[in-house]
């Protein structure tokens, strides 16, 4: 292989399958996803991939590169290409439509299934709620905030693919920070939810959520602490 | 009971069973390196907890422990992989649970009754 291309394998059909494989030149600072659009503009116009924003922000993009999940958009190919290949295939843990477009809906269907949106308990009549900063509950939803729902956590997590039922990191994740809302007024149904089968109790606490998440967020600690807040719970008979 | 319920205080159970365990075991352990220090006869086993109430007590919290964990870990094997059910797999929970009560017992208070 000479210096100036690089060898790319993408996946092109559904369940079943096969490996395309493609010359690509070589350019500074070059991305994965940047590989698949130039693979899907010069060299395979029936390419299906997905992406929107380009810079890290819609979460869209998520693909498995060399065996992990990542988002393509900020994936340089320099720190993933190391034997000079590059194999590109959907997410795993969601079923494939085409080539490298997997089907989010089991994904986000979870997300409602675990409660994870808010319930507010004022009006726009009131005063806005007053949350410090530095108050310990805004401290612990600050650090699971910034999830982008790129699907990334899903793809990596084992528990995913061992049960089917399970919420999974990013909704789990989304549960905690609300757990956390001093304004939300839905956290028993919160907590029942994200309680028993399929729930937090399933984390084995592989921690491949925390290690792949683009984001830099601790799904696993949030899900620590969804283990605590539903023992508590279920101590006092609330769930 | 609901299920969400049940399901965190088996959790929990789970969790504080190991915590027990986690002493039990290093205690065994320890009791196993001194004790074939020299050589281990079936005699010398029959004089250290035969009639011995603290034993008895010992390995009778040890087993409880086992019994309360055990299930619980295979249980979540079975579910992740096999297609059984919530309530089949409670049902291989007891039946896992009595197996270890029982011959965890029997061993223990045969030792105990060496002593007598």
């Amino acid at each position: 292989m000479s210096n100036d291309t690089l060898t790319v394998e993408i996946w092109r059909g559904q369940e079943e399958g096969r490996f395309d494989t493609f010359q690509v030149p070589r350019m500074a600072s070059q991305t994965v996803l940047d590989i698949v659009t130039y693979v899907q503009r010069n060299l395979d116009p029936g390419l299906s991939y997905r992406f929107a924003c380009r810079v890290g922000v819609c979460g869209s993009c998520a693909m498995t590169v060399n065996g992990k999940p990542r988002w393509t958009c900020r994936t340089h190919v320099d720190k993933v290409a190391d034997e000079g290949v590059l194999r590109i295939q959907p997410l795993k843990n969601l079923p494939v439509i085409r080539d490298l477009a997997v089907d989010m809906t089991d994904f986000f269907e979870k997300w409602t299934k675990a409660k994870a949106h808010f319930v507010p308990t004022e009006t726009r009549h009131d005063e806005f709620a007053q949350v410090s900063p530095d108050d310990a509950k805004r401290k612990e939803a600050s650090a699971g905030i910034e999830c982008i729902n790129c699907g990334v956590c899903y793809s990596a997590c084992d528990t995913v693919a061992w049960l089917g039922d399970y919420l999974g990191p990013a909704a789990l994740n989304r549960s905690w920070t609300l757990v956390n809302d001093a304004r939300d007024g839905g956290q028993t149904e919160r907590l029942k939810a994200v309680a028993g089968v399929g729930g937090c109790q399933s984390c084995h606490s592989h921690q491949s959520c925390f290690e792949l998440c683009p984001k830099h967020l601790n799904p696993t600690a949030s899900i620590a602490g969804l283990k605590r807040a539903t023992v508590k719970a279920a101590l006092k008979g609330d769930i | 009971m609901t299920p969400q319920r049940a399901e965190t205080l088996e959790w929990l159970v789970q969790r504080a069973s190991a915590a027990v365990l986690a002493i039990c075991v290093i205690v065994h352990l320890a009791v196993i390196v001194l004790a074939v220090q020299g050589g281990v006869t079936a005699k010398e086993i029959a004089g250290r907890v035969g009639g011995s109430i603290p034993w008895l007590m010992f390995y009778s919290v040890f087993i409880i422990a086992v019994a309360l964990h055990a299930p619980a870990g295979l249980r979540n094997i079975l579910r992740e992989y096999t297609p059984l059910g919530r309530r089949a797999t409670h049902w291989v929970m007891a039946a896992v649970c009595a197996l270890i009560l029982v011959m965890g017992f029997r061993a223990v208070i045969g030792l105990y009754g060496l002593g007598a």
